[in-house]
């Protein structure tokens, strides 16, 4: 798995973020995370603890938001919520329909510490 | 205080591999992205392809295996370009990897790039490498359950190409339960039969990917 290296990018861009407010220490993370990729949450919390420790983010809360997959169909134009193994259209089982959430990997926020 | 970032985790991954499409575009260049376990038989595939089209399109291929050059070696013996990327124990391939390949490589020359991905059935599928299309392949031997477990591939391939039909018989893969499987993941993707090693199959599969090649030309 490659959590880890997603988890080496997310440390680099909160940590450039966090220095280019003049902070000292990042208190929160926030992702969102799509369920329909292939990164896992106890991965990623375990890649950041490893990670994080002796850096500014040491100690930081690491909140994941995992996103369900939704889609909308291209034929009725209905939006529906699915898991991972059944994509066509919940309503009128079109198989012509489009992904529209569940394939997120983003840095959402971050919460950080001023120095005083 | 607050900090909103809404930045993708592959920002730096995704940004190079918007490059490289823009640099397929302009030059005409159909690139594949093929997944697939190890062993599944990429190469074989790979070989197989360019028998079908090398009359029609001049092709090359970018090699990505953890360490060697065998499948590399075994392009060149075709007269084919090769450029073998080695990921050093990395699980998947990476848009700046592909950047560096594209270094030795003529694109001004070039119809079609076959990219083999590592053998991997997870983590290249995160992966945008500015290809135009991603196709999975997976063989009979490793069973037909396999869109189950690995759902991911699945989905992200405009076709999948089921290779080593000639084993059938041996393996009691349920060929149904396969293809409703795929259905419910990718309903739009097609489904190859083929044999890359007998040559069975190869032509429908090469015929669907020379429309595609056709069309960025
Ligand atoms: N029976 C049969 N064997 C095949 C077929 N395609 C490939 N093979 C065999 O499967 C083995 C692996 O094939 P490769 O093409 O090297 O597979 P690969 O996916 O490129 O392997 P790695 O790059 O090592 O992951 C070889 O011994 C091939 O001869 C097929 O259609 N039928
Ligand atoms: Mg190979
Ligand atoms: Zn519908």
């Amino acid at each position: 798995m490659h959590e880890l290296g997603l988890m080496t990018g997310v440390m680099s861009s909160v940590t450039e973020a966090a220095r280019n407010a003049g902070a000292v220490r990042v208190t929160d993370i926030t992702l969102s995370v799509g369920e329909m990729t292939e990164a896992i949450q106890d991965a990623l919390e375990f890649a950041f603890e490893a990670l994080s420790e002796g850096t500014m983010c040491e100690g930081a809360k690491l909140h994941i938001n995992m996103v369900r997959p939704k889609s909308r169909c291209q034929e009725c134009g209905a939006e529906y919520e699915h898991d991972r193994f059944h994509m066509t259209c919940a309503e009128c089982g079109s198989p012509f329909t489009e992904l529209i959430a569940g394939k997120e990997m983003q840095i959402d926020s971050i919460e950080v510490d001023l120095p005083d | 205080m607050q900090i909103n970032l809404e930045q993708p985790i592959l920002a730096k991954n995704d940004a190079l591999a918007q490059e490289n499409r823009a640099l397929f575009a302009e030059k005409h260049v159909f690139v594949l992205n093929i997944l697939a376990s190890p062993g599944s038989g990429k190469t074989s595939t790979i070989l197989a392809t360019i028998e079908a089209l090398r009359d029609e399109f001049n092709i090359a291929v970018i090699e990505g295996d953890i360490a060697s050059s065998v499948d590399s070696e075994k392009i060149k013996a075709q007269g084919i370009a090769a450029v073998q990327i080695n990921t050093g124990g990395a699980c998947h391939l990476e848009s700046n990897m592909i950047r560096k390949a594209l270094d030795v490589l003529d694109l001004d020359a070039l119809d079609l790039i076959l990219l083999e991905n590592v053998g991997n059935l997870v983590c290249p599928t995160d992966f945008d490498l500015g290809e135009n299309a991603k196709v999975m392949i997976l063989s009979v031997p490793e069973g037909d359950d396999k869109p189950l477990k690995y759902p991911g591939v699945f989905q992200v391939a405009e076709a999948v190409v089921l290779n080593k039909v000639d084993t059938m018989p041996v393996f009691n893969f349920n060929e149904e339960a396969f293809t409703e499987a795929v259905r419910q993941l990718n309903p739009q993707a097609p489904i190859f039969r083929m044999a890359a090693t007998t040559g069975e199959g190869v032509d429908e599969w090469a015929e669907w990917l020379a429309e595609k090649i056709r069309a960025v030309q």
